[in-house]
């Protein structure tokens, strides 16, 4: 099937040549013409290939200015929106209390007496329970953990005289760590209460304005029949949202908080001294290198996010592109065993990644059967290694990029093979008749085809890459040591990624907590701006219709 | 790749053939004709040569393992497959002489508790995002997507000090890590929110004529149509906490009885030490774990495909 190729690219690279040539002429022109650089349907058509490519890159960084304009009229817009919610509600809440009646009233200081005194029983209980519970949970903790956010605590533990023991003990006084997790619940509690507040007013304005059209309020098996119908909703999301709520919003709430703190987290049971406090960008400096003196930090980010991007790059594209082939050639017409095939590969997926990357790792190690085979046939000398601390940086993130071609080929052969059997057969077939080869039939309908479909897919996994612990960690640990950059906190490998760096960090014997949670928002920030510029460039975006 | 190495060759021979095609006179009709299929079968012929390879490839390692968790005349890595004496010695060691079936039980509870949990947990999200229409529902799928973009590794020490103050870590982490891999599980509802996007919305249309209530949809409408999908999530689900280990290792902390299998068998290999003791013994737990997983998914490929196909579409 290759056969064709290298004939027919000839021709067309002559074309090629042959419109280059004759295109310049009115490029110059049209950008004359318009004072920018921006074409017309017909002048862009004129254009060669590697003209069209650089006026796209060109449209690109021109485009740029635009965005970030853009971006601040959105977030004005946000704002300005935020700004009059905020203003509406608070005229509304003002206005109801102006116009409505006695029970109204009351329920702004008594949450559900409106809705107990119109009868609506289950709602007023609910209401009121909720108030008892808020200023309960206020009086007795939340108040205190509240008080303690601005400084994290004060008084670490200490040594303090027991009469009942008649023996000095250790006494724990503030711990800086629950006044920051509790603080923040607390705060979320405090949200949650302003909300329920704001909707009990709703409902006293509402069912007076029900009561007075005559009818009558939902009685309270009405209220819990809604829970299963038009309110369904709610019921089902109350489970996962609270999970997420608790386990993922709150968390990373923290976290960002403690960066900006020197929370160090002992890993272990408790830190001796339980106090740790604000100290604003401070981590931010370090890492980044702004004011202070110390570079280790900032020599070492450099390095690993250079290396974290060309990793999610190659190991995002080349499993792309080489998982595209094995499917196209496996689905190839006149091939037998598709499934065996399929079967074979699909096999690596269910088999656990602890299991065949550990084993892999032990296999490419210093006393492996790999390099032993490899030192028997004298292809490399005694002191060859893999992952080893001699070894050499681009041999070891040469391996690691091809193993994980060996783990992420069959995701994307399935993935593949799913779309490409969706491509109208019509398609190839009009192509052939019109002379088309297999590389043009593959540049000019599978390619596209299939970065239309799968550009999110591409997006997700580029940034699941930069992410990706478990290949780096189980496969070289990070290794090779990198001795330039090995001075921050603990070491450093030419294969560590962002986030086993972090990992080190959080875990390693003088564990830097509050840098790691740094790296954290930075990688954040890296994944949500690379994922607004790929999803500004991704076709599914611009031709939506194309494909349909 | 292999393949572009081989096209040289091959193109002196055949290529006068296709770039005459357009315009070959009747009579040479057969020798084109010759041409076409000598060169697929040739084309063929490499591309079983690359899958022949790559398979080879692929099983190499597994192939290893097993023929290395039968290896008895030494428990240290070494440069030579074939075992010189064959034997279960490595299994019954596992099972005996280590916390091995302890960390599979702890294993299987979680997977089975949280594939079960979390499955109910994806639906509904799932369901709710894709068909019902309510306020702050953009909203909500937005505030996930940004949520996704931080690295969860971080929230790992957070949920340790939680889960320490409520008790559930070190030999007691079974509840604990049941308890954080469905919490957040919400938010991988991509794959199935895909699934029921495909569903036809005349379907809920018509049952809600019918006096259906929005609860009586799901349950009596959509869920039976939903196999492939409960099944998809169900497997993945029931896979990632059988093969979970960073957090993992986190919760039970060092304590044996509190372990899962990766952990424990991670623990195996550790330092040069354990390697030099446990290596064979690694290869056997390795094998019993990835027995069971493999044949469940095998026997449910068919639904995972379709799981993943459909999510790599839909993004």
């Amino acid at each position: 099937m290759q056969v064709e190729d290298e004939k027919e690219k000839q021709p067309e690279s002559v074309v090629e040549e042959a419109e280059t040539t004759s295109a310049p002429t009115p490029a110059p022109i049209a950008v004359e013409k318009h004072s920018r650089l921006e074409y017309s349907d017909l002048e862009y058509l004129k254009l060669s290939k590697w003209q069209r490519f650089l006026y796209h890159i060109a449209r690109f960084f021109l485009g740029i200015p635009a965005w970030f304009k853009n971006a601040g009229i959105a977030i004005w817009h946000f704002l300005k929106k935020c700004g009059l919610g905020v203003w509406h509600e608070i005229k509304d809440i003002g206005l109801t209390f102006v116009h409505g009646d006695w029970k109204t009233k009351i329920s702004y200081g008594v949450m559900g007496f409106g809705s107990l005194a119109r009868g609506q029983i289950l709602r007023g209980i609910l209401f009121l329970s909720f108030e008892v519970i808020f200023i309960v949970y206020m009086v007795f903790w939340g108040g205190y953990w509240l008080s303690m956010l601005p400084s994290l605590g004060k008084l670490g533990p200490a040594e303090e005289y027991n009469e009942e023991l008649d023996t000095y003990i250790t006494v724990y006084h503030d711990n800086s760590f629950k006044i920051l997790l509790y603080g923040i619940l607390t705060l979320f509690f405090i949200v949650a209460f302003i909300y329920t507040w704001r909707l009990n007013i709703k409902q006293n304005k509402i069912s007076e304005e029900i009561l007075a059209t005559g009818k009558k309020l939902k009685s309270g098996k009405q209220d819990l029949r809604s829970l299963v119908d038009d309110e369904f909703h709610k019921t089902l999301l109350a489970l996962p949202v609270t999970g997420i709520l608790v386990f993922t919003v709150m968390p990373i709430l923290f976290m960002i908080l403690v960066a900006f703190t020197n929370y160090s987290g002992a890993t272990n049971n408790g830190y001796t001294n339980n106090l740790f406090s604000w100290v604003g960008w401070n981590n931010f400096n370090t890492l980044l290198n702004w004011k202070s003196g110390n570079t280790a930090y900032s020599a070492a980010f450099g390095e690993i996010l250079g290396w974290t991007l060309m990793w999610a790059f190659f190991a995002t594209f080349s499993n792309y592109f080489l998982g595209m082939l094995v499917a196209i050639m496996i689905n190839k017409k006149g091939i037998h065993f598709k499934k065996v095939w399929r079967t074979i590969l699909v096999l690596t997926i269910a088999i656990p990644q602890f299991i065949s990357l550990l084993y892999v790792s032990r296999m490419f190690a210093d006393n492996g059967i790999i390099i032993a085979r490899l030192q028997q046939w004298h292809w490399v000398g005694d002191n060859f290694s893999f992952f080893g601390d001699k070894a050499n940086p681009w041999v070891s993130r040469l391996m690691v990029i091809l193993i994980n071609i060996w783990i992420g080929i069959p995701y994307l052969m399935l993935i593949a093979t799913g779309i490409l059997m969706n491509i109208p057969e019509d398609l190839y077939e009009s192509a052939r008749i019109d002379g088309a080869n297999v590389w043009q039939q593959y540049t000019k309908i599978t390619l596209p085809y299939m970065l239309f479909v799968t550009g999110p897919y591409l997006l997700t996994s580029f940034i699941g890459n930069m992410n990706n612990f478990n290949v780096i960690y189980l496969l070289t640990g990070g290794g090779p040591t990198n001795g330039a950059v090995s001075a921050a906190s603990g070491s450093v490998g030419y294969t560590d990624l962002l986030i086993t760096w972090l990992y080190k960090i959080t875990m390693g014997a003088n564990s830097e907590y509050y840098m790691a949670s740094v790296i954290g928002i930075l990688v954040f920030v890296v994944s949500a701006v690379l994922s607004m510029i790929v999803y500004n460039f991704m076709p599914s975006n611009k031709h939506e219709e194309d494909y349909q | 790749m292999e393949e572009t190495k081989v096209t040289p060759t091959e193109s002196v021979e055949t290529t006068p053939v296709t770039n005459d095609m357009a315009f070959t006179p009747a009579p040479f009709k057969d020798k084109k004709h010759m041409g076409l299929k000598r060169k697929r079968v040739i084309g063929n012929v490499i591309i079983y040569i690359i899958l022949v390879v790559m398979s080879i490839i692929w099983l190499f390692p597994f192939v290893c393992i097993v023929l290395q968790s039968f290896r008895c005349e030494s428990t240290q890595p070494v440069g030579y497959i074939i075992p010189q004496k064959w034997g279960f010695d490595n299994y019954v060691n596992l099972f005996t002489k280590t916390n091995f079936p302890k960390w599979l039980t702890n294993t299987l509870i979680i997977s089975v508790v949280t594939a079960l949990v979390q499955t109910v947990i994806v639906l509904c999200m799932s369901y709710t995002l894709s068909r019902l229409r309510f306020k702050g529902r953009k909203f909500l799928m937005n505030f996930m997507l940004v949520l996704g973009m931080f690295p969860g590794m971080l929230t790992m020490i957070i949920l340790y000090r939680v889960l320490a103050d409520l008790g559930m870590t070190q030999a007691n982490s079974i509840p604990g890590l049941i308890l954080v891999y469905v919490a957040s599980s919400g938010m991988g509802y991509y794959i199935s929110k895909g699934f029921f996007d495909t569903l036809p919305k005349s379907l809920d249309e018509a049952a809600r004529v019918d006096g259906a209530t929005n609860a009586q949809v799901l349950t009596k409408v959509i869920l039976p149509l939903s196999k492939p999908i409960v099944i998809y999530t169900l497997l993945t689900a029931f896979m990632g906490p059988w093969g979970d280990f960073v957090f993992a290792r986190y919760v039970s902390f060092g304590t044996s009885s509190g372990m899962n299998v990766a952990v424990g068998l991670q623990d195996f290999l550790s330092t040069a030490g354990n390697t030099f003791k446990n290596y064979t013994m690694f290869c056997a737990g390795g094998v019993v774990v990835a027995v069971p997983i493999t044949i469940l998914f095998m026997l449910l490929q068919k639904y995972y495909v379709e799981g993943v196909t459909g999510g790599a579409v839909k993004g």
